[in-house]
């Protein structure tokens, strides 16, 4: 047991050597894996702010129905009762005009604009909850409403929520795709590098066999190799991703201040991030295993 | 503690390198295997060491039968052995430390003990205090010695030597042949091939004459 311990941290040890032998090599190595994997984290940590953003802002599919500029106060009384005891609508609240130029002032910092034109641009407002919130209901209750008198408009609150849905399914259906791919590449690049070790150390490998090593002597420092390597990738892409998410809160911070709101990205959580690099150094162990079953039998090894 | 019965080895092409060869080398003995280049001396050694399987017949070490060892089963077979290469199979990208200490990493030695036997291994061939030397800058016979003192690091049973004395001069040659003669004193089982036959003499082991693959077995020159 002890003398199996002292073997895998012996190979583990000659590995990071020989990581940092190279530095230059190992770099470059490095960068190639932490870019791969990187792409597909980025996404990932878009895709996860836009589902929470989205969640955020519209549980319910709601109906804002904009009346006519020049509607007078007994119009606008008969609207709200006839929409308390339509069929399909739960509950109603009116917005006055005046309100709503009161929340834009407040919220979005135009007031100045608003104030310069004189008077309020804004209509008065009932916003609704309906009783059915499948699709097809709010459309038709829509199209019911916007065929009432003095109704301007009648706007589906829900509908943005939905196509943001369909975006995170595409986007997420492209994650996997771009993670496959990636994937298999970081596969690839510590195959390649260790079958380039394999080759340079050919001597050793057969020194050692003829001297009493088991094929798993000589398989684990290349193994604990490509683990390492894929760790590093990891560690890196994750850098990638806390780099990119800092830079764009920057301008995302500056573009919120315009809209009144503050936006920013969530980093990578944690937990993720530790699946990434066990992901990473999975992979990279991967790799090395396939080149070395695969190269170790070719050279000869018995 | 090695038995050949009845061994051939062909290899690929046909070429028979060893035509039903019959052996018996006891504990603590050392044994020559003589003969011109070819005769079979190389691949007498490597059918004891595993690293050739022999074609029929039956190669017994410690009582295994080595033709039927598993693969798995090899390198456990190999640490019984001390291995002296008539190449010497030096690793040059290492210092003479880290060439010496191999076999006792294989084995799982912690550091300090691998250390003092290493150590005492290059006493052994005159070679302590060059450990931190990379084995380019040594010279032939420093090179052959660093080979043996490899191979009797982790204190094998058997030593296994092909041409120890190769391309050394007479007197490098003697030097090896004692500190072979001194292995075999402390116990060691020692086979040698070579075709010196001026080593042969100085150490009047008990020799065994390959010609074209077969073993004459009247012993020659024995003491």
């Amino acid at each position: 047991m002890k003398a199996w311990l002292r073997q895998q941290t012996r190979a583990l040890g000659s590995s990071t050597g020989k990581l940092l032998r190279s530095p230059l090599a190992t770099a470059f190595n490095v960068a190639v894996l932490g870019i791969a994997l990187a792409l597909p984290a980025i996404l990932y940590v878009a895709l996860v702010n836009l589902q929470d953003a989205g969640r955020a802002a519209a549980p319910d599919p709601q109906l804002t129905v904009f009346m006519d500029l020049g509607t007078t106060r007994a119009e606008l009384r008969d609207t709200e009762t006839r929409l308390s005891r339509h069929q399909a609508v739960a509950r109603v609240r009116y917005v006055p005009r005046e309100q709503a130029l009161e929340d834009v002032n407040r919220l979005s910092g135009l007031g100045s604009i608003v104030d310069a034109l004189g008077a309020n641009p804004l209509p008065d407002a009932f916003i609704i909850d309906a009783r059915d919130a499948a699709p097809a209901a709010l459309s038709a209750l829509r199209e019911d409403l916007a065929r009432w008198p003095k109704v301007a408009f009648v706007q589906l609150d829900a509908e943005w929520a939905r196509r943001l849905a369909a975006v995170i399914r595409l986007g997420r259906l492209a994650l996997l795709l771009l993670g496959t791919l990636l994937a298999f590449a970081l596969v690839a690049v510590t195959f390649n590098t260790i079958r380039l070790q394999i080759l340079t150390q050919r001597e050793e490998i057969e020194v050692a066999s003829l001297i009493g090593a088991t094929p798993r002597f000589i398989r684990r420092p290349f193994l604990y190799y490509g683990a390492l390597l894929g760790l590093l990738g990891g560690l890196a892409a994750w850098g990638l991703v806390g780099g990119t998410t800092q830079a764009l809160n920057g301008a995302l911070g500056d573009l919120g201040r315009h809209y009144g709101t503050a936006w920013a990205l969530q980093p990578l959580p944690l937990r993720d991030a530790a699946a990434l690099l066990a992901f990473a150094a999975a992979l990279g162990w991967l790799g090395a295993w396939l080149s070395v079953s695969r190269h170790l039998v070719s050279g000869g090894l018995r | 503690m090695i038995a050949l019965n009845g061994v051939t080895k062909r290899y690929p092409g046909g070429h028979e390198a060893l035509k039903s060869a019959s052996l018996t080398i006891r504990e603590g003995e050392m044994v020559f295997l003589m003969g011109h280049s070819g005769a079979g001396k190389s691949t007498l050694l490597k059918l004891i060491a595993g690293i050739e399987r022999p074609t029929s017949g039956s190669v017994v070490v410690n009582g295994e039968d080595v033709g039927g060892l598993r693969p798995r089963a090899i390198p456990y077979l190999r640490r019984n052995f001390g291995l002296v290469f008539q190449d010497h199979k030096l690793l040059f990208d290492r210092n003479v430390f880290d060439n010496v200490v191999l076999p006792l990493d294989i084995l799982g030695y912690g550091r300090r003990e691998g250390a003092r036997r290493v150590r005492a291994a290059l006493d052994k061939v005159g070679l302590l205090g060059h450990e931190k030397v990379m084995p380019i800058t040594l010279s032939g016979g420093e090179q052959q010695r660093l080979c043996i003192a490899r191979a009797i690091v982790h204190r094998p049973a058997i030593l296994l030597a092909d041409e120890p004395s190769g391309n050394l001069d007479a007197a490098y040659a003697a030097e090896i042949g004692e500190l072979f003669r001194s292995f075999n004193q402390v116990g060691a089982t020692v086979v040698i091939a070579t075709h010196d036959a001026q080593l042969a003499e100085r150490l009047s082991p008990r020799l065994v004459t390959l010609a074209s693959g077969r073993i004459d077995t009247a012993p020659v020159g024995q003491a």
